[in-house]
């Protein structure tokens, strides 16, 4: 049997989307912590299957501004990666690598842009990382498009791009808690959102080195 | 206050206002039959249903059946179609101008253009293209639009 919706994933095919999130999460968290020099914990990510319309939703409802990092994936992975970043997590970083609190995501010097650019860059490349590690699979990345906007414009393009598999995404929360020790209580919580839109072969051929039955 | 979500469409007669939330690449159609009171918006993603794939369950995703399905609502409420006129917002390129290849905003302003075009609807204003996202608010009691965005002052066209 092939995939051909997302909605064909079973929960174990959830499961290794999960492993894949937690291992990923920690590479993300590990690079965070050496930009902010802070201790930097996670929770265990919740992966989901969501339409275009509920991940809007999720995200705080179509007009929210967010940050939003594209890249696009070619190789044994072919598809794109979206983080999704709230304005508190793009304050929270500015303020702890540039000791300056922005008034809001576009209130941001040039150096600072290309900072969170770079957020996106190691965000969506710890992902990658884990699957590559995981099953042996090599993806190229492009270089990543930043834009600052409505989050229901900004999830439009992958929506129209991958109009063909039904407007489903998989959905991958992340939490970050930025502290200075275990002991500390002083702490922020930070939340991004990984959003991966695989082509459905790609998703296959995953599953299928991982011996994981499609 | 009537709200048109992605890839839907919603008709109205008399006074009241038609909302449709960040377009971006995506085209917000407005039209208004003056005459007969009758307005209409559409909120379409993609420009003609023949990419449509073969268990695609919603038509109104697309500029040319959006815009005939939006027309054929109208009439039923009796709009006349030589009345109609149009006012178009959206089309954007997010992402900005280094990702060509996702230009779809463009192709789906000359979509809906050319859709137009074939029914005889003037296009009587539009506030298209650039690289922002655009909320718009469809007052038909004049048939103004309004339209806002993150970081441009609100326009009314």
């Amino acid at each position: 049997m092939a995939l051909k919706k997302m909605d064909d994933l079973t929960p174990v095919h959830y499961d290794v989307l999960r492993e894949i999130g937690n291992i990923g999460q920690g590479n993300a968290a590990t690079a965070l912590a050496a930009f902010s020099n802070k201790l930097v914990t996670i929770d265990v990510p919740n992966v989901r299957v969501l339409d275009i319309t509920q991940a809007i939703e999720y995200l705080g409802g179509p007009e929210n501004i967010v940050t939003g990092i594209l890249v696009r994936l070619r190789g044994d992975i072919n598809g794109m990666m979206l983080t999704i970043l709230q304005s508190g997590f793009v304050k929270n970083l500015i303020e702890m690598v540039f000791s300056r609190t922005p008034a809001d995501q576009f209130d941001l010097s040039e150096i600072e842009t290309s900072f969170v650019q770079e957020i996106g860059n190691i965000l969506s490349g710890s992902y990658l990382n884990a699957i590559s590690s995981l099953s042996g699979m090599c993806t190229d990345v492009s270089v990543p498009y930043v834009t600052t906007d409505m989050v229901g414009a900004i999830l439009a393009v992958p929506a129209v791009e991958f109009a063909e598999i039904g407007s489903k995404v998989l959905f991958i929360d992340d939490c970050f808690t930025f502290s200075e020790g275990f002991h500390d209580k002083v702490y922020t919580a930070s939340r991004s959102n990984m959003i991966l839109i695989p082509e459905l072969q790609s998703l296959e051929d995953l599953f299928t080195r991982l011996s994981i039955p499609v | 206050m009537v709200i048109v979500s992605i890839a839907d469409l919603k008709t109205v007669v008399g006074e009241d206002v038609l909302v449709t939330y960040a377009l971006g690449s995506c085209v917000g159609i407005c039209l208004r039959d003056d005459v007969n009171k009758v307005s209409g918006l559409a909120h379409i993603m993609l420009p003609w249903s023949k990419t449509a794939s073969e268990d695609e369950q919603n038509m109104r995703r697309f500029a040319d059946t959006g815009i005939t399905e939006l027309m054929q609502q109208m009439v039923d409420q009796g709009a006349k179609s030589r009345n109609i006129t149009a006012k178009l917002a959206g089309g954007a390129q997010m992402f900005g101008v280094a990702s060509a290849a996702f230009n779809i905003g463009e192709r789906n302003i000359q979509a809906v253009q050319k859709v137009l075009e074939t029914y005889k609807i003037p296009v009587a204003a539009s506030d298209l293209g650039g690289n922002y996202a655009r909320t718009i608010y469809f007052h038909t009691v004049d048939g103004k639009l309004e339209v806002r965005s993150a970081t441009k002052p609100t326009i009314f066209i």
